[in-house]
């Protein structure tokens, strides 16, 4: 491995290249004294420069030691770990079948659509969802809502939590279960307490939260989901180097990416649309770009379709594309009135 | 806390030094840098980046709170009125007490349907004493296409609330609350906006409204990037003084026809888009809202005022808070009134249609 590769300044760099210390074998057989006189530089980052490198191989010994490639996991390992993974339910059975059970863990999820369409209103349903208790089949989460745009409604999610808890206690009396153990002792304000929210003024702001989510979610560790409200509001505005746009939004990505696998968390990015010109007409799509379709694993698109709202399954690398019918109530999300309907009549 | 300075955060003294000597001085330039552009513009190593960029983002970071300490914050405040009441029942209902504090609402609308009579009548009502219901402050009132009549205004006045209006002086104090901007240019208008942000706070202002916003926007003719991008600034700063300032923000916004519906659909979206020509004749009336999908992600309440069949009707077409409603009204000489408190329901994306038919 070259000296190159070495994580230290650039200027100490050169040294060591300039001294004839150009791989990183070459380190091992001097004393740290020996290299701060040949390159002129004080004992300590001589010391320095060691500690890195032996950090360097020393990871490089490992990958030989426990499998071919060191971090890798097989594919089967990965089959036995989605299964237990959780789902968080988006209150919509229809919405959820399609998902395969619901909002996955560990992956990053854009949603998107027109105004009004919904956004917001799923946001808040799954910020709620995720903390239905394990005996109801929820994850007994937390969440973290980045609000961007000022949007996010309190007493709305109040509304919501109540619907969910009467859920919870419907579900309760129909299963008639043992009683003692899970009574649904919940008040809707524990909801609101489990919703830890950022209000983010600038794309700025927005970089700065997601770089010390890390700090905040190895602090609170029963985070489940987080939600961004949208990505899109600031990046949409002030810029006017697209290049540096997108490198930012690839990079915010990469950082949630990384986030939702090492906590086991959901990423929910809420987008706006725009509209595209192809083929000879305005079409819409999602906003932000090309570069930035190919971030998030998984997009939901919600649109209208007729009277009714529906989702599409736009891209995930798990489930097949499909639409579902769903529909926005004072309870929150839930499914389409006329699936309802048609049930009822049956 | 976007713009603190990385000299005041805290950050070890060699660190900061190495920063202010490559001229990085705020967060943002700090995170337009990669971590590796950093380490080679700094000439430090990675560990001391990683450490530095965490250390700056936990400080520019805003402070977290549960949702249930802004419920009991908001609780606080919303006993001096979080809702700026319309005196149209059916709506107020609707809208949980009316046009809410701290966001942005917008009315959309043909020319005469009634858009500048309603901003009228919510100027007189931010202004009324709050023994009437009113704010008891003052308004900002940007006309940019001179359509404020400050006769029709005080008409309203005296039948909507004659027993303050017949008061001696009142008049006369109501309508002298009452601020008109009248910015004839695009840069004039931007400019009075700035000035506006702190006379909001030293005035006591309770209502600001900007009829209408396309007026300029669309009017100066500039077309493509740049307008997105004046868009953009303004979308941003108008949404920012709502919510500082805690005060409702009414905006108007024209409509524009578009003869094909293309626009409203998504490329997988195949079915729709084959449709044979009567669907393209039927909606050759089609009228849309004259800034497009950008603004209205950016607008928390859109009111839609349009008539068909020569009925007038308000139509809630996005709240976070009430279903897709419609309410027939017609214009008296006390401004707007609804003909019914209840409303009837629109499932679906009626709601979003703007139709101008048989208007008287």
């Amino acid at each position: 491995m070259e000296v190159s590769s070495l994580p230290i300044s650039a200027s100490l760099r050169a040294k060591l290249i300039s001294g004839g210390y150009t791989s990183i074998s070459s380190l091992f057989s001097v004393s740290h004294s020996d290299i701060a006189r040949d390159l002129k530089i004080s004992e300590n980052e001589a010391l320095e420069i060691l500690r890195v490198a032996s950090q360097r191989r020393g990871s490089e010994r490992s990958n030989g030691t426990s499998s071919i490639v060191n971090g890798a996991q097989s594919a089967w390992e990965m089959l036995n770990e989605e299964k237990s993974l959780g789902h968080i339910t988006t209150s919509c059975s229809e919405l959820d079948d399609i998902l395969g059970g619901g909002i996955s863990c560990k992956e990053v999820t854009e949603i998107g659509g027109v105004p009004g369409i919904g956004k917001t209103q799923l946001g808040i349903q799954l910020a709620v969802n995720v903390q239905i208790p394990m005996d109801y089949g929820g994850l007994q989460g937390k969440a973290v809502y980045i609000d961007t745009e000022g949007s996010f409604m309190v007493e709305r999610a109040l509304q919501i939590a109540e619907a969910c808890l009467e859920d919870m206690r419907e579900y309760h009396g129909f299963l008639k279960r043992d009683l003692q153990a899970c009574q649904v002792n919940m008040q809707p304000k524990d909801f609101l307490e489990n919703i830890f929210y950022f209000r983010v003024c600038s794309y700025t702001e927005q970089i700065a939260v997601v770089n010390y989510l890390e700090k905040f979610i190895s602090e609170h560790k029963d985070v489940k989901v987080v939600i961004i409200d949208s990505i899109t509001f600031h990046f949409r505005q002030d810029f006017d180097d697209m290049a540096l746009r997108t490198r930012l939004l690839g990079g915010m990505a990469l950082k949630l990416m990384k986030l939702a696998k090492k906590y086991t968390l959901a990423v929910i990015l809420l987008n706006q649309v725009t509209t595209k010109y192809t083929e000879g007409q305005y079409q819409l799509t999602l906003a932000l770009g090309d570069s930035w379709s190919h971030a998030c694993t998984n997009r939901v698109i919600l649109y209208w379709n007729g009277n009714e709202r529906y989702a599409y399954i736009d891209k995930s690398p798990s489930v097949r594309s499909a639409a579902a019918a769903y529909s926005v109530t004072g309870r929150g999300i839930r499914s389409s009135v006329s699936n309802y309907k048609r049930v009822k009549m049956l | 806390m976007a713009n603190k300075l990385l000299s005041e955060m805290g950050l070890p003294n060699s660190i900061a030094n190495i920063f202010a000597a490559r001229n990085l001085i705020t967060a943002k330039d700090v995170f337009s840098l990669t971590e590796f552009e950093l380490m080679e513009l700094l000439d430090v190593d990675l560990a001391v980046v990683t450490s530095a960029v965490a250390h700056i983002s936990e400080i520019t970071c805003p402070p977290y709170q549960t949702a249930l300490s802004l419920l009991e914050q908001r609780g606080q405040n919303e006993n001096m009125a979080g809702h700026l009441p319309t005196s149209l029942k059916g709506l107020d209902n609707a809208l949980c007490g009316g046009i809410p504090f701290g966001v942005v609402t917008e009315l959309v609308g043909p020319a005469g349907i009634g858009k500048t009579q309603f901003c009228l009548k919510l100027s007189l009502l931010a202004s009324l004493p709050s023994s009437y219901g009113g704010l008891d402050g003052s308004v900002i009132y940007i006309d940019t296409e001179s359509k404020f009549s400050s006769r029709r205004m005080i008409e309203i006045g005296f039948n909507s609330f004659p027993e303050v209006f017949q008061t001696e002086g009142m008049a006369q104090e109501m309508a002298g609350r009452i601020l008109v901007l009248r910015p004839t240019s695009l840069s004039e208008f931007t400019d009075s906006l700035q000035k506006i942000k702190v006379s909001l706070f030293q005035h006591g202002v309770k209502l600001l409204i900007i009829d209408s916003m396309a007026a300029l926007l669309s009017g100066e003719g500039v077309q493509g990037p740049q307008r997105q991008h004046s868009l953009g600034w303004h979308i941003s700063f108008i949404k920012s003084v709502a919510e500082f300032s805690r005060i409702p923000v009414v905006v108007t916004n024209q409509v524009r026809s578009q003869s094909r519906d293309g626009t409203s659909h998504y490329s997988f979206q195949e079915q729709s888009r084959g449709e044979s020509p009567e669907a393209a004749t039927k909606h050759d009336s089609h009228l849309v809202a004259a800034l497009g999908i950008h603004w209205a992600h950016a607008v928390s309440i859109r009111l839609i005022f349009e008539s068909r069949s020569g009925q007038r009707f308000i139509k809630l077409a996005k709240s976070p808070v009430s279903p897709p409603l419609a309410f027939p009204f017609n214009i008296t000489s006390s401004g707007i009134s609804l003909l019914n408190d209840d409303g009837v329901e629109m499932p679906g994306p009626e709601i979003h249609s703007i139709s101008c038919q048989g208007m008287i």
